[in-house]
C-alpha cells in the first residue's frame, strides 16, 4: 500500500498527500502572510498616528513616487488588504487549513484524511489564491480598495476608487479560488470525522479540538457556497456589465450585504470555534483535570454554530434594512452571547480544584480566554440596535473584532503551535522564551486595542485616513499615537516567537511521544509521527479528559489505554472495513 | 470609563441610558469572570503534592449558568426594542417637522430645504451650499437621505444619528437637536480615496436663526 521509501522529495514534501506535510504547509505559509498582513497594519497605524508624514524604510519602498508618503487611495487599500490577509490568508488557514490538516487523523487514529488527494488539491489550490492576491500589489492602480467587505457599489464601480479597477477583480478571483480549497476541506474533514474514527472512538469521545473542527467544517460547507455565488454576481457586474446590485435596473446594493454576511458572520465563528477546541484540549491538560461539562461545551459549540447562520443582519442595523428585522436580528445576536458565555464558564469550571501548571501553551491559552471574555462582551453593545446606532462603524467595532480574532484566535494560535510543535516537528520549542513573548503580547496586545473602545466612545469612524481633518477628533491623535507605538512593541515582540520557532526547528530539544502527559491519541505515537501515523490503530476505551483519575497512580490515563475497571469500548470492532486511506 | 461623548438630542437620553445598563451588565460579568479567573491561577497553580479533583461537571451549575445568563440577554434584548422603535421606527408628525433633504456624493454632503410650498423635491427648494447643514433646535428633523453614487453613511455623533445612504434607495432618518451649536457631520462608510475628509459642517440654531438663515439662501438664490 505504501510506498514510503519509493516517493520522491517533489511527491514527499512539495505534492504530498500526507496530512501531517500538507498540515505544515499550511503553517508556513499562513505565518508568512501574518507577517505580511503585520506589516500593513504597522503602514496603517503609523499613517493614522502622524498623517501624511514620511514613512521611514517602508514607505520609500512602497511609496517612493508619492515622496515616501501614503497617497490618499493607498490607506483604503491598506485597510482592505490587511483584513483579507488576516482572515483569509491566516486565521483560516492556520486553523482550519494547518490544525486541522495535522490533527484530524492524529486524534481521531486514523491512519491519513479519507481523501488525501482532495487534500493535496485544497493546498495546491491556496497557491494560485496567494499569487493572485498578491499580484495586486503589483498593478499600477493598486489593491482593492473597498475594504475587506467590498461593498457595492464602490467595489463594483471601477471609476470610485482605483482600487476598484485590476486590483478588485484579482481579490474576486483570489477569494473564489479560496472558498474552493475551504470546501474541499471541509468535506474531507467531515467524511474522515464520520468514517475513519478509531475502534471506541464514539462522538462524545472526541477532543473538543476535533468537535470545533468538524462544526466549523459544517459552517464551511453550508456558508461558502454563498460567497462564491456572491463573489460570481460581483465578477459578472464588473466584467459583463449585469445590474444585479444596480438600483433602479431592478437589482438592490444592499443584496451584496446580504449574501456577504450570510457568509462572513459565520465566518467569524470559522475564525474562533477552533481556538475554542484548542483551548479547552490545552487547558484540561495543563490544570491536569478533566474539562468541566464536555457535553454543554460539545452543545455550545453546536449552538454557536447553529444561531450563527441567523444572525448575519446584524451588520446591517444602519444599512437601511428593515429596522423591524433589526429587533429580531438584535435578539438572536443577543442569545449567541449565551453558549459564549457558557464556555467560558465551563474553562473557569475546569481550573476550578485543578493542579495548573502555566507553560507557554497554558498561558496562552488562559489569554485566549480572558480577552475573548472582553471581544464577546463588548459585542453586547453592539447588539443593542440603539446603542449600535451610534457605535456602528467606529472604532469600537474594530476594538470588537480585534479582541475575538486577536485576543481569541491568535492567542489560540500560538497555544496551539506551542502545544503541538513537538509533534509536529520532533523537538521542543522553548518554554522560557515562550513565556517572554506571552507576556509582552499580552500587555502591548492590550495597550493597542483597549484604546479603541475609547476611541469608538467619541464615534471615531473606522476606515479614516485622517481623522484629525475633523474637530472633534483632533483630541484622539495623542492616543492614536500611543497605541501605534504599542503596535511596534507587539510587532517587534512576535520576533521572540518566529525565533523561537525556527531555532527550535533545528536545534530544540528532541521531543518525546509524549512530553506535556496528555491523553489523546496524537501523543500515543512518535514525535514526529510515522508516515500513515498508526502501526496498529489504537483502541480507544475513554474520553480525552481522565486526567487524575482514580484509577491509576499518575495523573494521566490515555485514551488507548486499557485499565482494569475501565469501562470496555462502546463499539469493540470498527463499523467500517480500515482506518486508513483508500489508497496511496 | 466614561460613557459616548455627550449627546445633544432627544434620542441621546435613552440610548446612552441603555449603554450604561449594558455597561453595568457586562461590567459585573467582565469582574466576575475575570476575577474568578485570577484566583483560580493564584489558588491551583501547581505545588508538589497536589492532584486535581476527578470532577468531569455538575448538572446544576449548568443548568444555572445556562438559565440566568439566558434569561438576562433575552430581557436586555427586549428593553432596547422601546429605544429603537422611538429612534428608526415612529416618526415624529411631518406636518411639525422640519424637512431637509441630503444628498451624498463622493465627497460632500449637499442639503436642500423646501421652499414656500413646504415640499422637497419642488422647484423652489433651497440649496445649501456644499457641506453645510443648518438645523433647528427643538423642532424634529426629518433627513430624506440619498446618494447617487456609492454607499454614504451620515454620522453626527452628538445627535446620536446614523443612517447609511444607499444609492437609489433614500431613506428617512429625524433627530430632535436639544442644543444649539456647531459640530460635524462624518462620513462612517468607506466610499473612496476622498472618505477621510467628507466632513460636513452642522449649525444647530434656535428656530429663529434658522428661518432667518433659510431667509439669506432664499434671497441668494432669487438674487442668481
Amino acid at each position: 500500500m505504501s510506498g514510503t521509501t519509493e516517493l520522491s522529495f517533489i511527491r514527499r514534501y512539495v505534492f504530498s498527500t500526507d496530512h501531517k506535510v500538507i498540515g505544515r504547509q499550511f503553517l508556513f505559509t499562513a505565518l508568512a502572510f501574518f507577517t505580511l498582513g503585520g506589516t500593513l497594519a504597522m503602514l496603517m497605524r503609523t499613517q493614522l498616528a502622524w498623517p501624511w508624514q514620511e514613512i521611514p524604510v517602508l514607505g520609500k519602498l512602497l511609496y517612493g513616487n508619492t515622496g515616501n508618503i501614503l497617497a490618499p487611495e493607498a490607506y483604503p487599500a491598506l485597510v482592505t488588504m490587511h483584513g483579507t490577509i488576516m482572515i483569509f490568508f491566516f486565521i483560516i488557514p492556520i486553523l482550519s487549513g494547518a490544525l486541522g490538516n495535522f490533527l484530524i487523523p492524529l486524534m481521531i487514529g486514523a491512519r491519513d484524511m479519507a481523501f488525501p488527494r482532495l487534500n493535496l488539491l485544497s493546498y495546491w489550490v491556496m497557491v494560485p489564491a496567494f499569487l493572485v492576491m498578491l499580484a495586486g500589489f503589483f498593478v499600477a492602480t493598486g489593491t482593492a480598495a473597498a475594504g475587506w467587505t467590498s461593498y457595492v457599489p464602490l467595489s463594483a464601480l471601477p471609476d470610485m476608487i482605483p482600487g476598484s479597477e485590476t486590483g478588485q477583480t484579482l481579490w474576486v478571483i483570489s477569494l473564489m479560488l479560496v472558498g474552493t480549497s475551504s470546501l474541499m476541506g471541509a468535506i474531507n474533514y467531515i467524511t474522515t470525522i464520520v468514517m475513519l474514527r478509531a475502534p471506541g472512538m464514539d462522538m462524545f469521545r472526541l477532543p473538543m479540538t476535533i468537535w470545533a473542527l468538524f462544526v466549523t467544517a459544517i459552517l464551511v460547507t453550508f456558508a461558502t457556497p454563498v460567497l462564491t455565488a456572491a463573489l460570481i454576481l460581483l465578477l459578472l457586474e464588473r466584467s459583463i456589465g449585469t445590474l444585479f446590485f444596480t438600483v433602479g435596473a431592478g437589482g438592490q446594493a444592499i443584496l451584496w450585504q446580504h449574501l456577504f454576511w450570510f457568509y462572513s458572520h459565520p465566518a467569524v465563528y470559522i475564525m474562533i470555534l477552533p481556538a475554542m477546541g484548542i483551548a479547552s484540549d490545552v487547558i484540561s491538560t495543563f490544570s491536569r483535570k478533566p474539562l468541566f461539562g464536555y457535553k454543554p461545551m460539545v452543545y455550545a459549540i453546536m449552538a454557536i454554530a447553529g444561531l450563527g447562520f441567523i444572525v448575519w443582519g446584524h451588520h446591517m442595523f444602519i444599512s437601511g434594512m428593515n429596522p423591524l428585522l433589526g429587533m429580531t436580528f438584535m435578539t438572536s445576536t443577543m442569545m449567541i452571547a449565551l453558549p459564549s458565555a457558557i464556555k467560558t464558564f465551563n474553562w473557569l469550571g475546569t481550573l476550578w480544584r485543578g493542579d495548573l501548571h502555566l507553560t507557554a501553551p497554558m498561558l496562552n491559552a488562559l489569554a485566549f480566554v480572558s480577552t475573548f471574555v472582553i471581544g464577546g462582551l463588548s459585542g453586547v453593545y453592539t447588539a443593542a440596535t440603539p446603542v449600535d446606532i451610534f457605535l456602528h462603524d467606529t472604532y469600537w467595532i474594530v476594538g470588537h473584532i480585534h479582541y475575538v480574532l486577536f485576543g481569541g484566535s491568535v492567542f489560540g494560535v500560538f497555544a496551539a503551535v506551542q502545544y503541538w510543535f513537538p509533534k509536529m516537528f520532533g523537538r521542543m520549542m522553548n518554554d522560557g522564551w515562550g513565556k517572554i513573548h506571552f507576556a509582552l503580547t499580552f500587555v502591548s496586545f492590550n495597550l493597542v486595542f483597549l484604546p479603541m473602545f475609547i476611541l469608538g466612545a467619541y464615534g471615531m469612524p473606522r476606515r479614516i485616513a485622517d481623522p484629525y481633518q475633523y474637530d472633534m477628533f483632533a483630541p484622539l491623535q495623542g492616543l492614536n499615537q500611543f497605541m501605534t507605538i504599542s503596535l511596534y512593541v507587539l510587532a517587534l515582540t512576535q520576533v521572540f516567537f518566529f525565533v523561537n520557532v525556527f531555532y527550535s526547528l533545528v536545534r530544540g530539544k528532541a521531543a518525546p511521544s509524549n512530553p506535556w502527559q496528555a491523553n489523546t491519541l496524537e501523543w500515543t505515537v512518535s514525535s514526529p509521527p510515522p508516515h500513515e501515523n498508526f502501526h496498529k490503530v489504537p483502541t480507544v476505551y475513554r474520553g480525552p479528559y481522565e486526567y487524575s483519575s482514580p484509577l491509576v497512580a499518575e495523573d494521566w490515563l490515555p485514551q488507548d489505554r486499557f485499565v482494569d475497571g475501565a469501562r470496555p469500548p462502546a463499539v469493540p470492532e470498527s463499523p467500517y472495513p480500515a482506518a486508513s486511506p483508500a489508497s496511496d | 470609563m466614561g460613557g459616548l461623548v455627550p449627546g445633544i438630542s432627544t434620542i441621546a437620553a435613552p440610548i446612552d441610558r441603555l449603554f450604561t445598563v449594558v455597561l453595568i451588565v457586562t461590567g459585573v460579568a467582565f469582574v466576575l469572570v475575570e476575577g474568578i479567573l485570577i484566583t483560580f491561577l493564584v489558588k491551583y497553580r501547581h505545588r508538589k503534592d497536589r492532584r486535581a479533583t476527578f470532577i468531569h461537571g455538575n448538572r446544576t451549575v449548568e443548568a444555572t449558568w445556562t438559565i440566568v445568563p439566558g434569561l438576562m440577554l433575552f430581557g436586555l434584548a427586549i428593553f432596547q426594542y422601546g429605544t429603537w422603535r422611538e429612534a428608526k421606527i415612529a416618526f415624529p408628525d411631518e406636518s411639525r417637522a422640519q424637512l431637509v433633504g441630503v444628498s451624498a456624493n463622493q465627497f460632500e454632503w449637499n442639503a436642500t430645504y423646501p421652499g414656500a410650498d413646504g415640499r422637497l423635491g419642488t422647484p423652489d427648494d433651497l440649496a445649501a451650499p456644499i457641506n453645510l447643514l443648518h438645523f433647528p433646535v427643538g423642532v424634529p428633523v426629518i433627513i430624506e437621505l440619498q446618494s447617487t453614487d456609492v454607499i454614504h453613511s451620515f454620522f453626527i455623533p452628538v445627535l446620536r444619528v446614523k443612517q447609511d445612504a444607499v444609492p437609489g434607495r433614500p431613506v428617512r432618518v429625524w433627530f430632535e437637536a436639544t442644543q444649539s451649536g456647531q459640530h460635524e457631520l462624518a462620513c462612517a462608510e468607506l466610499c473612496g480615496l476622498g472618505h477621510y475628509r467628507m466632513r460636513g459642517q452642522v449649525t444647530l440654531e434656535d428656530p429663529a436663526a434658522f428661518e432667518a438663515w433659510l431667509g439669506e439662501l432664499a434671497a441668494r438664490q432669487a438674487g442668481g
